[in-house]
């Protein structure tokens, strides 16, 4: 089968890589490039624990072609911090304890970012449906929840 | 020393579900149930836990038993 | 040491929050979970599996697979042997058809091949031979005369004659006159419940990473909860030497119990050393959901006997659980757990297990324990309606405590359960108003908790700093509370310590991460390794200064004389021993090895309310509370999470969970989309309440926090919508359509 060639910008940074027409973008930043904080509990949209931008707006990258990244701008949680400085995010839910396993925490940061981009001051049920599409097995979600909402509050006073 | 048996085990001592032994440990315990009561001997083989003055050890031989200490027998545990 | 002594002492470290060690790597996406590392050369392996719920296999043809380019390995249960040890041989007929497929899912043959897409295409061209056999998916069809065999020959002695060859073991507990007790009542309750069979829902699919050489050697990198379980097991299918096979434990993306075993691994090892190159398995979801370890599948009657003033004169309940396509023992811990919580003259719990073409059963959280808890709190529930009795006074009326004999033998020591329904009926939640349609329930809940096998390496660095490696995957957050515990006994910062989780060629043997062991054991087995080194430093000093060891002592973090005859001398802080120990006779280390005991019982209560919605059935959860007590909270954040996270599986259990199966057999729900989760969305805020009711068989007074929590959902729930709708429910999810028929059933 024919590879495709992708250029695209991931977290800020030019990329060029080729995937099969089939492959999805996920399967691309984690095989392909190394990305592995993405990650695949589902490969279904069901689960968000692959969440990444595409373009600013916030997708499963395991419905996404890699294909589909073809000039476009990727965000993953790679890019988040910025060198050796957490997002106030990232801060957040190590404070709150609001990850345990962590296996589902990468999609919830990059899905709450996306969120505070557009809702910098969300209700708790503006937040708990936001992030309705990312499973998490291990909290009970109240953790996260509080975490997004005082990384809201700091990020709002920053 | 009494031993406590759960109850489907009374099948292999002739409906009784309170044991006389002699035994300072658990394993003299062990040996000596499947030596009088050979029934239970499948049972213990695949693993048994005791209870011992309420607390529970899952496999441990040499764990002293004092003549008044309250023994129970119980099946082995694992958990999630 | 007298571990049994109370302690009564003022903790620096041991109750406060510092952050995760783990943290700052999950939440940049850098720590490294089972399908994460790759390897020069690595193949991708995948599994062939049966879409029968019981065939036989006649014939496996892989000559077209093999003959595929790009193609390095096939393999058939014909490429194992067969251990002589019947639990082993169950382990490695369940990973690799043998004969026969036994449930939708079951692996039949695998492939390694130089990408996922030739493998997948390979398996295509695996052609099996199947001659499809009756099935029973249903636990209670199971146990009917005429029902189809799973698997012949598989009952133990231990069953009454006259029953199904599917019931593969019995058991009977309890003590007491049970038809006195019930002659004694002025009310009985007897009531049939049934509970789905739900999973563990781990976000991260089952991944591993093996390598063998043609020299017999091996290395694993898997998500597991035990690796050196993964080792025995391995080693043991594969006709290994333990030390030639070393396990390394990924970060875990979820356990709760389904990663006790192994599903993918022996395959993944006998790829590579048939394919002479590493080899990779990741599962997909749909392979998590049809071919991992869900729940028992369960049916069970309950008989109550109560006073009017509701005194609990006898009990008993019947458990028949299925543990799918092998036998299964979960019942035995249903039958002892189910009236756990009460003090009773008279009771008795009976437990059958049956064999369905379902996967084999692994631990969920507490397991057995929630499905029986459930039924008997539902019991106890519509007795407390009956009555016109306060279900908490009545929970407190009956509560086991100190020297109650417990209905599974033994009696109990020191106990919270008192103490925990106390604190539920004085929480201004259990006083708060309900709005019209609204209702709650509440439910008690226990687990055994268990210690066991653990070793811990503690080693003082020169620069003062401490490394303690343990043998337990860290699934909620144990490696902070093992360095919490490092640090308080040796009386230094949380900060100076970094724990780490040990490969298995670097630590002794330790138990699979389970029955809420690891916070117990691991801990008390650090304690004794600090208590180790810290004698091992004191003798140092007692060199140093010229003294006998016995005048030396350990306080604060520093050795100081015993007293005013030992010598005037300045303590020595432990950086100080430390960075001189090469010139007064080497590194030190402490060190501990044991079987753990002494792990307290746990007890939890759980007040939730709810509104049903008369027109679709849905249920939503208003308000929800957990009171528990975890005998000491080394890190409180993640005691609470335990409460939350458990409590959240819970009430997914009890509204929505569901295995699926169709009258062909099949699974109909293999994915999340249809098995569906509690999401964010689904939940209120869930409080928490710890409380402290010292274990006796810890220093610290730890008790094991994490299954416990997954009990009292199920009835709690239950109990609230039963009240809700004017109807008593007994079947486990309440679905809407679940919820719509016995509001119809109830023609309101």
């Amino acid at each position: 089968m024919k590879t495709v060639h992708v250029a695209a910008t991931i977290n800020g940074d030019p990329v060029e890589f080729v995937c099969e027409p089939h492959e999805s973008l996920l399967d691309a930043l984690r095989n392909r490039l190394g990305l592995t904080g993405a990650k695949e509990g589902c490969g279904t949209g069901d689960c968000g624990a692959c969440s990444v931008t595409l373009n600013g707006r916030l997708v499963c990258s395991c419905l996404v072609l890699g294909a589909e990244a073809d000039k476009a701008a990727i965000g993953t949680i790679e890019g988040m911090a910025e060198a050796d400085r957490l997002h106030p995010l990232q801060q957040s839910f190590i404070d709150h304890a609001a990850l345990q396993c962590g296996v589902c925490t990468p999609g919830i940061l990059v899905a709450a970012k996306a969120l505070l981009e557009r809702n910098p001051d969300p209700t708790d049920t503006e937040v708990r449906y936001w992030l309705a599409g990312n499973l998490c097995r291990c909290t009970g979600y109240d953790k996260i929840i509080q975490a997004v909402q005082d990384a809201a509050r700091q990020m709002r006073h920053a | 020393m009494k031993v406590k048996i759960w109850g489907s085990l009374s099948a292999f001592t002739d409906g009784r579900g309170e044991l006389e032994v002699e035994a300072e440990n658990f394993k003299q315990l062990l040996d000596q149930l499947a030596e009088q009561y050979p029934g239970l001997k499948p049972q213990i083989e695949r693993g048994v836990s005791l209870a011992l003055d309420g607390w529970i050890y899952r496999e441990a031989w040499f764990t002293p038993i004092g003549p008044d200490s309250e023994v129970v027998l119980m099946p082995y545990m694992q958990g999630g | 040491m007298n571990m049994r002594a109370k302690s009564e002492r003022a903790f620096k470290v041991v109750g406060t929050r510092p952050p995760r060690p783990d943290g700052v790597d999950k939440v940049t996406g850098r720590a490294l979970y089972g399908a994460d590392v790759s390897a020069p050369g690595m193949l991708a392996g995948r599994i062939l599996r049966s879409p029968h719920p019981h065939a036989e296999i006649l014939s496996i043809d892989t000559s077209a697979a093999e003959a595929l380019p790009g193609v390095k390995a096939v393999i058939t249960s014909a490429d194992f042997g067969l251990p002589e040890d019947e639990s082993l041989r169950d382990i490695q007929d369940n990973c690799m058809a043998r004969g026969k497929a036994l449930y939708d899912g079951h692996a039949v043959a695998a492939v390694a091949a130089v990408s996922p897409a030739v493998a997948g295409a390979a398996l295509k061209l695996i052609k099996v031979e199947y001659r499809p056999l009756p099935h029973v998916t249903d636990v209670d069809a199971a146990f009917a005369k005429d029902a189809p065999v799973v698997q012949a020959g598989r009952t133990l002695e231990n069953v009454p004659p006259g029953v199904s060859e599917n019931v593969t073991s019995f058991c009977e507990f309890g003590h007491g006159d049970l038809a006195g007790g019930f002659a004694k009542a002025d009310r009985i309750v007897s009531r049939s419940f049934t509970t789905a069979a739900t999973h563990q829902g781990y976000i991260e699919p089952h991944a591993c990473l093996a390598s063998m050489g043609s020299d017999g050697k091996a290395d694993l990198w898997c998500c597991t909860q035990g690796q050196y379980n993964v080792r025995s097991v391995c080693a043991g299918i594969l006709g290994m030497e333990a030390s030639q096979l070393k396990v390394t434990a990924s970060e875990i993306g979820g356990g709760f119990g389904g990663k006790t075993t192994v599903f993918i691994e022996p395959v993944a090892l006998a790829l590579s050393r048939k394919a002479g190159r590493p080899v990779k398995i990741v599962m997909t979801r749909d392979e998590v959901f049809r071919a991992t370890g869900p729940t028992v599948t369960t049916s069970i009657d309950v008989k109550i006997g109560m006073t009017a003033t509701g005194r609990i004169t006898a009990a008993e309940a019947k458990l028949r659980y299925s543990g799918g396509a092998f036998p299964c023992v979960t019942v035995d811990m249903g039958a002892q757990a189910a009236f756990a919580a009460y003090d009773l003259e008279a009771v008795r719990s009976l437990g059958w297990n049956v064999l369905t073409n379902r996967p084999k059963e692994a631990p969920y959280r507490a397991p057995g324990a929630p499905q029986a808890i459930y039924a008997v709190e539902s019991v106890v529930d519509e007795l407390c309606e009956a009555l016109g009795l306060d279900p908490l006074e009545v929970r407190l009326k009956n509560a086991a405590r100190k020297g109650t004999k417990s209905s599974y033998g033994p009696t109990f020591d020191d106990i919270g359960l008192v103490a925990t329904l106390e604190a539920a009926k004085a929480h201004p939640h259990y006083a708060a108003p309900l709005g019209p349609g609204q209702a709650r329930g509440l439910s008690c809940g226990f687990w055994f908790n268990f210690g066991g096998n653990t070793c811990v390496s503690l080693n003082i660095n020169t620069d003062g700093t401490v490394s303690v490696t343990e043998g337990n995957p860290d699934i909620g957050g144990s490696r902070a509370a093992i360095s919490q515990m490092a640090a308080e006994e040796l009386g230094i910062a949380y900060e100076k310590v970094r724990t780490v989780v040990a490969d298995t060629s670097s630590l002794g043997h330790n138990d699979v991460t389970d029955g809420s062991r690891v916070t117990f054991s691991v801990g008390l087995a650090t304690i004794k390794a600090a208590r180790d080194a810290i004698g091992k430093m004191c003798a140092r000093v007692a060199k140093i200064w010229g003294i006998d060891e016995d005048a030396v002592f350990w306080e604060g973090g520093y050795a100081k004389p015993a007293g005013p005859n030992a010598g005037d001398f300045p303590p020595m802080s432990l950086a100080e021993i430390a960075a001189i120990s090469f010139q007064t006779g080497g590194p030190i280390a402490g060190h501990h090895e044991f079987n753990a005991d002494g792990a307290g019982v746990s007890f939890g209560v759980h007040l939730c309310d709810v509104e049903v919605d008369r027109e679709t059935g849905a249920t939503k959860i208003l308000r929800y509370t957990v009171f528990q007590d975890a005998g000491k909270a080394v890190h409180p954040a993640y005691v609470e999470g335990q409460m939350q996270g458990g409590a959240a599986q819970g009430i997914g259990w009890a509204l929505n969970e569901e295995y699926i199966y169709g009258a062909d057999g099949r699974l109909q729900n293999p994915g999340f989309l249809d098995y569906r989760v509690p999401v964010a969305s689904d939940l209120p805020r869930i409080e928490t309440v710890i409380l402290e009711i010292p274990n006796p068989g810890h220093p610290y007074g730890v008790r094991g926090v994490g299954e416990t929590p997954i009990v009292p959902p199920l009835a709690a729930v239950s109990n609230a919508m039963s009240r809700a709708i004017g109807a008593r429910l007994n079947r486990l999810p309440m679905s809407p359509p679940t919820v719509l028929k016995a509001l119809n059933a109830a023609g309101a």
